[in-house]
């Protein structure tokens, strides 16, 4: 396989971890909503809610960047990264 | 001024800027204690800052292309996050985002997590590969990369069809606000905020776009945070209200067991103004069906990862690393807004239900509420209303009325804050409404000048004609846009959810797939947007019209429909015709790696 092959082969592996990520906090928990509600959540709002405000938007943010981290370290390992800082 | 260290200089740049207008606001506070008119304070407020995007948009102007579509590419990560955000929060998510939380509760939040959601789709899937690409407009990735002048014109009327529908609500936000703190006609009001968006976009395109926004992200949060800080410490609720409302959450949901939600016949209603509602659905309890939350959710964040005046922020960075990174700072800036959302609105309904506050009216006798001044003023502005329905002379949750706008405007009234927090409130939405439709008509305008004009008509055109043409475009546009909002067809929040449908429903496949599948070729894609656009349409006329609608899928979700329908449509055409050929596979594999010169020129 050549370098630009295992690269992306790399890069698809990441992404699809991401995406599994995302799938749960945006789609696979609000499958359980109302049972998920009966629970206390962080700061002792209701589990769900406190998804819905706070919990599935930060983890989004913080998923982005975790993203962004790891694909910078794929690229960095097949030579890949440009030169330069923003 | 803005050349070169102008791009080092910026965290000072806006420091100063920040530091200056929460001066103004000082300053404005002090009149209003020497007494300075509430209406002063609000033309005071919004002409303020009106004026300074103009000169922001006045000192970006441009002649060179690069600089007019893509700003130079030299827009630092954290500083194309703060445009994106306010690029992205329109009037609807700044006025109307607590209101829908306040009366619709779980259901609505399904709009917060679809909003944000969709970043990661952008961050993931397109933002990187689209920025390597090199391209000034979506369209023009779209006609490159799958080649032909069908599918760039297919493209073209997706993301006009989109961002038109988003762009009218948007202009209609602006004219709402306007007519209120300048108080003129909204008729009038409605091409004062024409114009103002104009000047921030006109002479400079996108880099001077880029510059307002940040600007104008800067006066929006500060405009939302502020009273929401400011009134949970009033109420005593918690000084961070995001970590300390627990309690309140949990009262509000006793107090709703205490009242109960008591239908209104259908005749009572008919007493109630068009466009306020009473308090009808819990707080904080589940109260959609899984499958009507996550359809709704998923719309949003597919119509996130399609809609062009997003992804064009993007195309400004300096670098594909930068662009990844700048997506995480989009979100994060969104976030501040968001996440606040829930909290107004919970800090809003309590004030105004609970008995044992002051500014409590449930349980007051009808006169009492009649005469408190807050009451009479939103009553006179037609987004609050009390009725006897039962006659008992005390005010019932059901017997109380009002607007989806109320709770993000007049809040900071009911509890008593200053009325300079209200012009702050004006001009934070004006700043919303202003950025969000300054994106829009800019990717129109983009979209037609470069992809229809120099593309496909007058490939020879000199930049100098290019320019011209995109501004003459850009006026008509946006005139186009306050002619259909100033007859004010349908409500603010309804037409910005259908353009996220009509954005998934004939670009999100085309986009994805021209990313991460080298087999679509140009028929698949041309079939894709065509039939996704046409059916995703059909489907919400069919509703619209008393069709009934299948798998729950409603005229709020119908991209559903219409970016399946492209999805096979795209995959069945691709394997049915020709493999792209090897030109086009090795461009698609130089897309993938960020390193390097991107696919088209610096100059195209």
């Amino acid at each position: 396989m050549s370098k630009q092959e295992q690269h992306w082969e790399k890069s698809k592996g990441l992404l699809m971890m991401t995406l599994a990520i995302w799938f749960v906090f945006s789609i696979g928990i609000f499958l359980f909503g109302a049972e998920m509600n009966e629970v206390t959540g962080p700061f002792g709002y209701p589990l769900t809610y406190w998804f819905t405000c706070q919990g599935s938007l930060g983890i989004f943010v913080i998923l982005i960047f975790w993203f962004a981290n790891r694909q910078e370290k794929i690229d960095e390992e097949f030579g890949f990264s440009e030169r330069g800082d923003d | 001024m803005i050349k070169g260290n102008f791009i080092d200089n910026l965290p000072k740049v806006y420091g100063i800027y920040t530091g200056g207008f929460l001066g103004f606001i000082i300053i404005m506070s002090i009149a209003e204690q020497m007494g300075m008119t509430a209406k002063t304070i609000g033309i005071c407020f919004v002409a303020f800052t009106v004026a300074i995007y103009a000169i922001i948009g006045y000192l970006s102007r441009t002649a060179q292309a690069d600089a007019y579509y893509v700003a130079g590419r030299q827009v630092p990560t954290v500083f194309n996050g703060m445009a994106t955000a306010a690029d992205w929060m329109s009037g609807a998510s700044f006025v109307a985002m607590a209101g829908g939380i306040y009366f619709k509760g779980y259901g609505y939040m399904a709009l917060l997590v679809g909003w944000t959601g969709g970043y990661v789709l952008v961050a993931s899937l397109l933002a990187p590969y689209l920025r390597k690409f090199g391209c000034y407009t979506v369209p023009d990735f779209i006609g490159t990369r799958y080649g032909g002048n069908l599918s760039r014109f297919m493209a073209v009327v997706v993301l006009t069809v989109a961002s038109f529908t988003y762009v009218t609500a948007q202009i209609n936000a602006t004219g709402t606000i306007a007519s209120v703190a300048l108080d003129i006609p909204f008729q009038y009001a409605v091409y004062v905020g024409l114009i103002s968006i104009l000047l921030c976009s006109m002479l400079g395109g996108m880099r001077g776009v880029t510059w307002t926004q940040v600007a104008q992200y800067i006066v929006l949060i500060i405009a939302y945070l502020l009273p929401v800080f400011w009134i949970s410490n009033k109420m005593g609720a918690g000084f961070f209200p995001h970590f300390m409302l627990a309690d309140e959450v949990s009262r509000i949901a006793e107090l709703e067991a205490q009242f109960g939600f008591v239908k209104n016949s259908a005749e009572n209603l008919k007493e109630v103004p068009k466009g306020l509602a009473g308090i009808t659905k819990a707080h904080s309890a589940v109260n959609a069906t899984p499958w009507a939350f996550i359809s709704l959710a998923l719309a949003m964040m597919m119509g996130t990862a399609s809609l062009p005046h997003v992804m064009m922020r993007y195309f400004t960075t300096p670098s594909v690393k930068a662009a990844r990174k700048s997506v995480g700072w989009s979100l994060f800036f969104i976030f501040l807004l968001y996440s606040s959302a829930p909290m107004l609105a919970t800090l809003s309904k309590l004030s105004l239900i609970d008995p044992s506050l002051p500014t409590g009216i449930i349980g007051k006798s009808i006169a009492e509420v009649q005469s408190i001044d807050w009451y009479q003023n939103w009553n006179q502005a037609n987004l609050m209303f009390v009725s006897d329905f039962n006659g008992n002379g005390t005010l019932e949750l059901n017997e109380f009325f009002m607007g989806g706008k109320a709770v993000v405007l007049a809040t900071p009234e009911i509890a008593g804050l200053p009325y300079v927090i209200s012009g702050l409130v004006a001009a934070g939405g004006m700043a919303a409404a202003m950025s969000t439709a300054d994106g829009l008509i800019l990717a129109i305008a983009n979209a037609i000048s470069h992809d229809v004009y120099y593309k496909i008509i007058d490939p020879k055109a000199e930049t100098a004609k290019r320019l011209v043409v995109a501004r003459v475009l850009l006026v008509v546009i946006g005139f186009a846009g306050a002619t259909i909002a100033a007859l004010e067809i349908q409500g603010i929040l309804g037409s910005v959810i259908w353009a996220f449908d009509f954005a998934m429903s004939g670009l999100f496949f085309p986009l994805v797939l021209g990313v991460w599948w080298k087999r679509a070729n140009k028929e698949g894609a041309i079939a894709g947007m065509f039939l996704g656009l046409v059916s995703g349409a059909a489907y919400l006329i069919w509703v619209r019209t008393g069709g009934s609608g299948f798998l729950g899928i409603t005229q709020l979700t119908f991209g559903i429909f219409g970016s399946a329908v492209s999805l096979v449509a795209m995959v069945v055409v691709s394997l049915m015709t020709q493999a792209p050929n090897a030109a086009t596979q090795k461009m698609v594999d130089e897309v993938r790696v960020p390193a390097g010169k991107s696919i088209l020129g610096k100059q195209h």
